[in-house]
């Protein structure tokens, strides 16, 4: 495989973005799940299919749109998306929740819409759905490594704001930290980051990446440094053994890469039961 | 003892649209006070904390924190705060108590900045005045409601607070816990003299403890020193503080009784 690797740049360009997402999904996911957020990155997903939805339209109606990127009018939607949930939660304080169906159908009915007018796509729109990690291309792949460093970078200069937030709304406001400036960056953050883990698991399976690792390690980590690290680590050994066992069964990568994580989690349940054991 | 006023507030009105929750207080903390706030549920008290913590802006009136207008007070390291322990955290959290203590220097740290080792030492100090040093890498789900609202209280004194606000901290935490917890804060206030101001169920059980009681139901039914309040107690407090007020004997070595709901 290593062989082939260095032989065909599209396996090159899946390895390297398959890593770079096995690295930033879960980092911020551990923030989105102990934030209670894990459905805002369900309803982000299908807003970004509505937006690549609308750019292979555009594609296809005009001329002058032919060759751009959908990837970067997906990142528009569901920074768009991001923006109206806070609204919408503003708007319903006491049923934030709401937000979430209302922008996932509001999403999905969009991109319903621009397929119809396009009178249907070909296998393309198939490959959002559920990944296709070996059409990602170079440009895609630097799109994703930029994202993946301004994430990182990011968190690393504000980790204790967003764990102090994330801890504890109430008392975060309360010591006087700008609250929703932080929360305004992580929104954004949370969007950037669907929209490029998308070429990977694709929309359906998105939030898995997010998710699955932070779940598995949330069972067995002590305090939130090694929460996140655990992650981290789950993630990169779904996407990689995803990756390779997809290669070589001549499987489908994004169904492998979220099974493999299922399976981690299992085992990471398993562990806590015979192992060590808390007060609780 | 009574130096200058560390909260002040002077004819201090709010509403939820049209109920009015407080109506025209004024309120004067003096530095070193320990003021225990009474009063029955939906008396304001929570909506009190939350103006004098900011979350609230107030509609009529004015609050001055250290002399200076709350709109253009800055400095909150000064002001620590311990919420009732089950409204405003998830008890699945993955993080250890020196983490949650080491949170509290967030704000005075300021942005873009480190735990340096003086931080480090700064958390397990208060840690160590809780009495919690020795839980500092378990999570704080592991821990009872007491030990969580004591490193509470330790991610409030890890940023130097001159003034410490409380609200109905002994909510979730064990009966015979209490006691030990209340004497830590009569000890924070007489020998770090911190400014306290805690909103309690349980008057009774601290009124050995505070130097200050004020009764709040909507307006401000009393509001002086403890030897001022026990006289009022037995001349029939419950009179003027409504029905909701039950005077109680406890089982403490002094004879006089508390006010409790």
């Amino acid at each position: 495989m290593i062989e082939a690797i260095l032989r065909y740049e599209f396996l090159q360009n899946a390895f390297m973005t398959g890593i770079l997402i096995g690295l930033v999904a879960p980092l911020l996911g551990v923030f989105i799940v102990v934030r209670r957020l894990s459905l805002i990155a369900d309803a982000l997903s299908h807003v970004t299919l509505a937006g690549i939805a609308a750019s292979l339209l555009l594609e296809k109606k005009f001329l002058m749109f032919s060759g751009l990127n959908p990837l970067y009018m997906g990142m528009v939607f569901s920074v768009g998306g991001s923006l109206f949930i806070e609204k919408l939660r503003g708007v319903y304080k006491h049923y934030q929740e709401l937000a979430i169906p209302i922008i996932l159908s509001g999403g999905i009915g969009l991109g319903v819409i621009f397929i119809s007018l396009a009178d249907g796509f070909n296998t393309d729109l198939f490959s959002y759905l559920f990944g296709s990690v070996t059409a990602v291309s170079r440009a895609d792949l630097w799109t994703i490594l930029a994202i993946t460093i301004t994430v990182a970078i990011v968190i690393f200069l504000l980790y204790k704001e967003l764990f102090l937030l994330s801890f504890d709304e109430e008392y975060a406001k309360a010591s006087g930290l700008a609250a929703k400036s932080i929360h305004f960056i992580f929104i954004i953050m949370v969007a950037l980051v669907i929209a490029a883990s998308m070429r990977v698991v694709g929309i359906l399976l998105v939030s898995s990446l997010m998710t699955l690792p932070v779940a598995a390690s949330i069972r067995i980590a002590k305090g939130f440094k090694q929460t996140i690290f655990l992650s981290v680590i789950f993630g990169e050994i779904s996407v990689l053994s995803g990756l390779s066992l997809a290669y070589y069964m001549d499987l489908a990568p994004g169904g492998t890469i979220v099974i493999i994580s299922v399976f981690i989690l299992i085992l990471a349940i398993l562990i806590k039961k015979s192992g060590f054991r808390k007060i609780a | 003892m009574a130096g200058k006023p560390v909260i002040e507030i002077k004819g201090l009105s709010y509403r939820y649209e049209r109920e009015t929750v407080l109506d025209n207080i004024t309120l004067t903390v003096p530095e070193n006070a320990f003021l225990g706030v009474v009063g029955p549920n939906g008396s304001g008290k929570s909506t009190l904390m939350k103006l004098i913590l900011g979350l609230l802006k107030p509609q009529h009136g004015e609050i001055y924190l250290f002399g200076q207008e709350i709109r253009r007070f800055k400095n909150w390291e000064k002001v620590g705060y311990v919420s009732q322990k089950a409204n405003s955290f998830n008890t699945g959290f993955p993080a250890t108590v020196f983490e949650v203590v080491s949170s509290g220097l967030t704000k005075k740290m300021g942005l873009f900045k480190f735990l340096k080792k003086e931080d480090k030492n700064k958390v397990s100090k208060a840690l160590e005045s809780v009495g919690m040093l020795e839980f500092s890498f378990k999570n704080i789900g592991e821990l009872s409601g007491g030990q969580q609202q004591r490193v509470f209280i330790a991610r409030a004194l890890v940023s130097d607070p001159e003034l410490l606000i409380l609200d109905e901290p002994t909510v979730g935490v064990d009966a015979h816990n209490v006691n030990s917890f209340y004497q830590m804060l009569g000890d924070l206030n007489k020998n770090r003299g911190i400014t306290l101001l805690m909103v309690t169920h349980d008057i009774g059980t601290v009124s050995d403890k505070v130097t200050h009681v004020a009764c709040l139901n909507k307006t401000l039914h009393f509001h002086g020193n403890t030897e001022e309040f026990e006289q009022l107690e037995r001349n029939g407090l419950s009179e003027i503080y409504g029905h909701e007020v039950h005077l109680l004997d406890h089982h403490h070595e002094h004879e006089h009784g508390g006010v409790t709901r």
